[in-house]
């Protein structure tokens, strides 16, 4: 990387780029070599900084109308959609953004697990994204608790009394939660608070996944590592900048479709019936990106196993990097672990299918099944076939297959007059 | 350092541990406040009890009263409903609890309307046991509102309670 070497031209530049290398930073920024074959599916990285940044925006706007106490937050949001200029657009963004920005990083995460990129040496990068990942869910949950409604105040309570599980002091953990002896104002209240904190955190943090990338530098489709800057790569500014706009307008189209068209597909009815103690509502179900853990909650029989079991199976994502004993990164030179990525695919939207029927006959069994082969996936698979799968010849290069050379014949071209030449 | 060093504490040594734990605790001290302030304030504490008036519930019925914000159950149970629950044996029960023990007097039954699970308002008169049924995970509890069947580590639990008069009860 040339950041070294960077001299600003104007005078003003030099003066103040002594004082504070911001101008370095944006030449690193614009200048910063990708690996030249990435795919869309590397846009995602961009398109999910667009959704915390539209999150945080339409976020604040919205605090600006919204009262958190019990008597008035379910009020306050009627009145946010009836009577504040555009506030139903402003609402519709955030609560269906929530659901765009999971949608996004469940991609990006998967991109991930396909290719490798959690491997050494961006076990960090990937630890740090899924802290991210994590608070993401948090927020998400006080964010849905905001509207006061039933599915809010019962997806408070069913989620808080997870602490209960905690042995002797299970009690006195929930109450200090609550602030009270039930899930009631206190509760929304400091619910509100740490839903406008979190988004922050997660800023900070995305910073700090930032750095972690640009460390090491991208992975890529093929896995490989690079020379930087090289042949290989191309500069961040204008091809890939590019690139992930066009993707994010994309994503928007698909965006906008929810916002304008379908507003409440994603969301409950339930949830416009003010919140109410006494009354549960027959057919709990979190929102659809939490369904997975919420089945894996259901499929335990014992209260405390249940929460463990749930945690954990984020937990065995954060170690995943030493889990997974491969030293191939890229899923295209590992054709058994292809063959099981795309096994966990299926096997985590059972998963979230079964997270919203009801906990009982075959949907139960089901669950059971599909809990069992997801721990079996990351516990049992991953290290051992790191041990015993034959991986397919890896290139030295990217440029490598397209200019021959590759034992791989199919990707290989017949460039040898063009490599004399080089 | 030499050996003698490492052998004998110094002055030095000592000022830096006490110092160190005098600032241990003086963080400590400052926290408290920040954590504590989230516990139950005094507002809800003083929300401590609740008389319920109970002259109106026929046999069979069931009300459903709010006290310190979370639901208790007062059913007035036939004598179907009380002979079901003192005949089952202790040894069929995940959390065995004689129904006498639960009922002081047999014909009222005072529960909290609170899943042991993870804390949804059970149906009144649902689930495989004639007493409750909790919708969210699937809990089944009889008519002493003991748990039976279902992912629910404990009974219902039952609150402080007390008959004021023949026509009042008095929860906290």
């Amino acid at each position: 990387m040339s950041d070294h070497e960077y001299v600003p031209k104007s005078k003003f530049g030099k003066w103040f780029n002594d004082r504070l290398p911001l101008l370095t930073l944006r030449n690193h920024l614009t200048d910063y070599p990708t690996p030249k074959n990435l795919n869309y599916w590397w846009t995602f990285g961009a398109i999910l900084t667009f959704c915390l940044v539209a999150q945080i925006i339409t976020g604040i706007i919205l605090a600006m109308h919204y009262v958190a106490t019990a008597g008035l937050a379910f009020e306050s949001i009627e009145h946010i959609m009836r009577d504040v200029n555009y506030g139903w657009l402003i609402r519709y963004f955030h609560a269906n953004g929530s659901s765009m920005f999971f949608l996004a990083v469940y991609i990006h995460i998967f991109r991930s697990l396909y290719y490798g990129s959690h491997k050494s040496p961006r076990e960090v990068i990937w630890i740090i994204g899924m802290i991210i990942y994590f608070l993401m869910m948090m927020t998400a949950f006080m964010g849905y608790v905001l509207p006061w409604g039933q599915m809010s105040f019962w997806a408070a309570t069913v989620i808080t009394n997870l602490f209960s599980a905690v042995p002797f002091f299970g009690e006195s953990i929930t109450n200090w939660l609550w602030g009270g002896f039930a899930v009631d104002s206190p509760t929304l209240t400091r619910f509100y608070a740490l839903h406008y904190l979190f988004p922050f955190l997660i800023l900070g943090l995305v910073i700090l996944h930032i750095w972690a990338l640009h460390i090491p530098g991208n992975n890529n489709p093929v896995g490989i590592d690079i020379k930087q800057p090289s042949k290989d790569t191309v500069p961040f500014h204008p091809y890939i900048v590019l690139k992930d706009l066009f993707a994010l307008l994309i994503f928007l189209l698909i965006f906008a479709f929810f916002v304008f068209y379908s507003p409440n597909l994603l969301g409950h009815p339930d949830n416009y019936i003010e919140a109410n103690p006494l009354v549960t509502p027959d057919h709990i179900v979190p929102e659809w990106y939490l369904l997975p853990f919420y089945a894996i909650l259901r499929s335990i029989p014992d209260k405390l196993l249940g929460v463990i079991a749930m945690f954990a199976s984020i937990f065995v994502l954060v170690i995943l990097p030493w889990l997974d004993t491969s030293k191939v990164r890229s899923a295209i030179f590992r054709p058994i672990y292809k063959q099981f990525y795309w096994f966990l695919v299926a096997d985590v939207i059972i998963l979230g299918y079964m997270g919203a029927m009801p906990a009982e006959g075959t949907y139960l069994l089901i669950a059971r099944v599909a809990t069992a082969y997801y721990f079996i996936h990351f516990l049992i698979i991953l290290p051992f076939l790191g041990i015993k799968e034959k991986t397919l010849e890896v290139p030295l290069s990217i440029t490598e297959p397209v200019l021959g050379g590759s034992s791989n014949q199919t990707m290989a071209k017949d460039n040898s007059n063009l490599r004399d030449n080089l | 350092m030499s050996e003698s060093d490492k052998k004998k504490p110094n002055r030095r040594d000592f000022i830096i541990t006490a110092t160190t734990a005098a600032g241990a605790v003086g963080v400590g001290a400052a926290a408290w406040p920040l954590i504590d302030q989230m516990n139950p304030d005094a507002s809800v504490k003083a929300l401590a009890s609740t008389e319920v008036d109970i002259s109106g519930v026929q046999s069979g019925q069931s009300i459903t009263v709010l006290w310190r914000g979370k639901p208790v159950f007062i059913k007035r149970r036939t004598q179907e409903e009380i002979d079901s629950a003192r005949s089952v044996d202790l040894k069929d029960l995940k959390h065995p609890e004689k129904d006498e023990d639960r009922a002081k007097n047999p014909e009222w039954l005072v529960t909290l309307g609170i899943c042991t699970h993870l804390g949804c308002v059970p149906l009144t008169d649902k689930g495989d046991y004639k007493g409750w049924f909790c919708p969210c995970h699937g809990s089944h509890y009889d008519t002493s509102g003991r748990i039976r069947k279902g992912p629910a580590p404990t009974n219902l639990e039952i609150p402080k309670y007390e008959f004021v008069d023949n026509n009042t009860i008095k929860i906290g």
